[in-house]
């Protein structure tokens, strides 16, 4: 079996499954319990002046039948005192001195900090992560987001905590930013050893129709929370992945966002994360879904001819380019295997109405639709919508023409095929 | 190990609750809630971890769904197909309290261990040697589990079976349109890939081999040699021609050939599970008219109702409340002389009438086979099954037991249960309980 041995800015963990600092991180029973399902780490639940949560505080899509797609909160940094939460990491370290434990601090002074990082280092945690990303609540008071969002007040105060601290330091970068990539350069600039992203996203997550309260309600207000959850892995993904390809960025990434299985790590790991961080998933089903995370990941590797996980670590990276290097000469079509169609005809009504009106109606009366292959430009979106399997597949074609980019086309006059669908 | 002939009679069922395909499993899967102190969990004989196990089809984790069946229980592909599941795991999904339909369990779980298997995924290797040797008496469900997970611990083991195929009643008796005799022998084949298990076919347990020499030669010994013969209902004229224990039919069908083209009229005779499948095997093979006769009324039968419903709908005809007294014929059966039963099964006098009948089975039970340990000093039996503790230990030291001869004739995954949780007290005991 392939080895999950982790290292993130020299925080080492069994396996890169981590708990993202949040409700599931919350307490010393709770990480513990986290240990035995088989996590390889967590960062506690964000330590800073403990603070008074609302009630409630959650929020979610429900989405064609699913709960929780997407999900939101409203809630702070811990509400508990800080000697108990120092005590219990304390505690959880002497009994999992393997696993690693990551201290997440939020304060305000350099005073402060320096204090929270020397009880972090005595309570023996391995690492630190500055919260610079919290989009709700803690940023009206000029911390999460409110630093995360400004460079230079991230690297000041990334350098401060690089001054205190004897252990790797993770800055937590909140993606509520037009361009991460600055924002990484800040904390990289401030001597961070690595940086974990993605916070979550400033958001409403619905409103209450019968009453016209945005949601969660509170009595009868809300304010904006952070979305978190399935549906902002493309976001967290890109952001990631952003910082990993840039040649200037050189410090290990901890990816988070929208984790909810093997696949997911798998692909943050792919874009260049060295651990991965979950949350939502955790709240919505428990620690338990490890089991299939560590299973999957390992199966995956030996699956790729891979031993160890640092193998994987940016393997994708390098195909991760910008548009101007696609090759504007590589055709695809869609095809329908008409042995697996069911009928169901969204594929025909998707490119008619929202694609290229290729897909009609079989003149042989069945409900098996046909393609004008002329005319598909190879969008995938049949494919997207097709409920079975494997029944539309895409096929690269060989149109005779030699690859050529758009930057090719304009520096170099590079042929390009004619167009498809473009009448 | 002997090979079954391709020409088996049991060839023309085709499986009740066929296969998912992928892309079936996945959308079932993905239904799943992933309870936590899930109730199906609870209803499984054997506790396989079936939310954690259905998850990971849904994220393409096969194999790892296939081990957590496995780990639990070495017969998970069978059980897959031959378990009750509407009253055990499916049962008790907590759809079934929205009135969703319940998460197909067995399905998904066939989906995964035939996944295993046609992979060639084993995923368990023999323990380092001990040294120490058990004996297993029985190739059914409870002997292979005790013997897997005791060559998991290292301990060698020898099962004893006096019939030349391996398996069981599952290889045997189990209804050929749940699964056929020849799935059966290949997962026995699969568990005995294990290594280390040395197969004594066609020695009879204490006929051939004495108990002493057994508890010689070893030491331990597991008993999981199942229920005895069909019962027979004493009758005039029981010893006709075309009068035969279900269980006996069964196991002929199912292993070779039959010839039921004479067969105008059969009736099986009997209201439990046994007599349920005989009479849907009987329609199954071609037979025109099969009735079945049972001495209570619908709602009393002991035969599970989604089993009775699935008969119904195959054709099956039943005379309720009626009970032979006498079999006609000269040589060969041609009817079965019923009398009429009250509410209290009490026969009613006077109400004697005769039914067609050129081929007659018996499903009324199954002998239990507790007189077999009468040389076993210590091992004591209650109603012929064996008398144990929870972990299956007779008592008699070295000496445990578990599927049907302990618990008096349950399903494939109750023996399953009982084997493997024998192993473990047997490995306590052969190594000093560390
Ligand atoms: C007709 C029928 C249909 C069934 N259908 C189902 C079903 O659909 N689903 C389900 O879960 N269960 C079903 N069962 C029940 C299930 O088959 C049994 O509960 C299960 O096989 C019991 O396992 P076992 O290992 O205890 O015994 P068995 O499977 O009976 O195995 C006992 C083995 O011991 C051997 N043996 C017996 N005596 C001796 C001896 N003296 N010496 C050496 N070897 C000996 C036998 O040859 C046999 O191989 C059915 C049973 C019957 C009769
Ligand atoms: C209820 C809740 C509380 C959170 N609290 C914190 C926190 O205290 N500190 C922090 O850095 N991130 C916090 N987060 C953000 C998560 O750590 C994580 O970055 C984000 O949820 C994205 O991951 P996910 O999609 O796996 O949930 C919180 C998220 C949720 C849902
Ligand atoms: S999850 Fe627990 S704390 Fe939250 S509302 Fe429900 S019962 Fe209360």
């Amino acid at each position: 079996m392939a080895d999950l041995t982790s290292n993130t800015a020299g925080i080492i963990s069994p396996n890169p499954f981590w708990l993202a600092s949040a409700p599931p991180a919350n307490s010393g029973d709770q990480v513990q319990r986290a240990f035995d399902a088989g996590w390889g780490g967590a960062v506690w639940k964000t330590l800073g002046t403990p603070i008074q949560n609302v009630s409630s505080r959650f929020g979610a899509i429900r989405w064609r039948g699913n709960n929780g797609v997407g999900f939101n909160n409203i809630e702070l940094i811990t509400d508990r005192p800080l000697e108990v939460n120092f005590r219990e990491i304390y505690e959880t370290k002497k009994k999992y001195p393997k696993h690693a434990i990551i201290a997440s601090l939020m304060v305000e002074t350099r005073e402060e900090w320096r204090e929270m990082i020397k009880r972090s280092e005595d309570a023996g945690a391995d690492g630190l992560e500055l919260n610079f990303g919290c989009p709700h609540g803690m940023c009206e008071r000029g911390m999460g987001s409110a630093v995360g969002q400004e460079p230079k007040v991230n690297e000041r105060i990334t350098s401060w905590a690089k001054e205190f601290a004897n252990i790797p330091v993770l800055v937590k970068l909140t993606p509520n930013v037009g361009d991460i990539l600055p924002h990484g350069l800040a904390a990289q600039a401030g001597g961070a050893d690595g940086v974990s992203l993605i916070n979550t996203i400033k958001s409403i997550i619905g409103v209450d129709l019968d009453n016209l309260v945005p949601q969660p309600v509170v009595g009868n207000q809300s304010t904006n929370g952070g979305y978190c959850g399935a549906a902002v892995r493309p976001i967290a993904l890109h952001m990631v992945a952003a910082l990993s390809r840039d040649p200037r960025f050189q410090i290990p990434i901890s990816g988070i966002g929208g984790i909810t299985n093997w696949r997911d790590a798998a692909e943050f790991i792919a874009l260049g994360s060295s651990s991965v961080q979950v949350c939502t998933e955790v709240m919505l089903r428990g620690y338990r879904i490890v089991e299939d995370m560590i299973e999957g990941l390992e199966q995956y590797l030996a699956s790729q001819g891979m031993s160890r996980l640092d193998q994987l670590v940016g393997a994708a990276v390098p195909r991760y380019t910008e548009w101007g290097h696609l090759d504007l000469n590589y055709e695809s079509i869609a095809k329908i295997n008409a042995d697996a169609c069911i009928g169901c005809q969204l594929c025909m009504v998707a490119c008619h109405d929202g694609a290229h009106q290729c897909i009609h109606p079989n003149p042989d009366g069945t409900r098996v639709p046909v393609i004008d292959e002329s005319e598909c430009v190879g969008c995938n979106l049949c494919q997207i919508v097709c409920p079975v399997p494997d029944c539309i597949s895409m096929v690269e074609v060989d149109n005779g023409y030699t690859p050529a980019t758009w930057n090719q086309h304009v520096s170099d006059g590079a042929t390009l095929r004619p167009k498809k669908g473009a009448h | 190990m002997s090979k079954l002939p391709p020409d088996r009679a049991e060839g023309v069922f085709v499986d009740f609750k066929p296969a998912y395909t992928p892309a079936q499993a996945v959308v079932e899967a993905n239904r799943c809630l992933f309870c936590y102190d899930a109730p199906c969990i609870k209803a499984c004989p054997t506790s396989i971890d079936i939310p954690q196990f259905i998850r990971k089809i849904a994220t393409g984790n096969v194999e790892g769904s296939a081990r957590t069946i496995f780990d639990s229980n070495i017969l998970g592909m069978s059980c897959a197909r031959v378990c009750p599941v509407e009253v055990l795991c499916v049962g008790d999904c907590v759809y079934n309290e929205m009135g969703v339909p319940p998460i197909q369990i067995g399905k998904l779980q066939r989906y995964s261990t035939d996944a295993a298997y046609e992979a060639g995924w084993t995923f368990y290797e023999a323990g380092e040697s001990t040294g120490k040797s058990v004996a297993v008496v029985g190739a059914g469900p409870a002997g292979l589990a005790v013997a897997h997970r005791l060559r998991r611990f290292g301990h060698a083991v020898t099962i004893y079976d006096k019939r030349s195929v391996v398996g069981g009643l599952n290889t045997t008796g189990v209804a050929p349109y749940k699964m056929k005799a020849d799935r059966s022998v290949d997962e026995v084949e699969w568990v005995l890939g294990i290594g280390g298990i040395d197969l004594k076919l066609g020695v009879s347990v204490p006929g051939d081999v004495s108990w002493a020499e057994l508890e010689d030669q070893h030491d331990a010994v597991f008993l999981g040699f199942g229920l005895g013969p069909d019962s027979v209902l004493d009758a005039p004229g029981a010893d006709l021609d075309g009068i035969e224990g279900a269980v006996a039919f069964i196991e002929r069908f199912k292993l070779g050939g039959v010839d039921l083209s004479s067969i105008r009229n059969a009736v099986v005779i009997g209201g439990g599970n046994t007599a349920i499948d005989a009479v849907r095997e009987l329609v199954g093979l071609g037979v025109q008219n099969v009735k079945m006769i049972y001495r209570g009324t619908e709602s009393r039968m002991s035969g599970y109702a989604h089993e009775w419903k699935a008969a119904k709908q195959e054709g099956v005809r039943v005379v309720w409340q009626a009970q032979p007294v006498a079999y006609q014929g000269e040589g060969h059966v041609t009817a079965v002389t019923c009398v009429r039963m009250d509410d209290a099964k009490q026969p009613i006098p006077g109400s004697e009438h005769d039914i067609a009948a050129d081929l007659v089975l018996l499903a009324v039970g199954q002998a239990k086979l507790g007189e077999l340990v009468a040389g076993l000093d210590g091992v004591e039996t209650q109603w012929g099954r064996i008398v144990t503790d929870d972990d299956g230990a007779t008592g008699r030291a070295g000496v445990w037991a578990g599927g049907d001869c302990r618990n008096g004739g349950k399903e494939v995954v109750n023996g399953v249960a009982e084997g493997r949780d024998a192993a473990e007290a047997i490995h306590a005991y052969l190594t000093g309980g560390a």
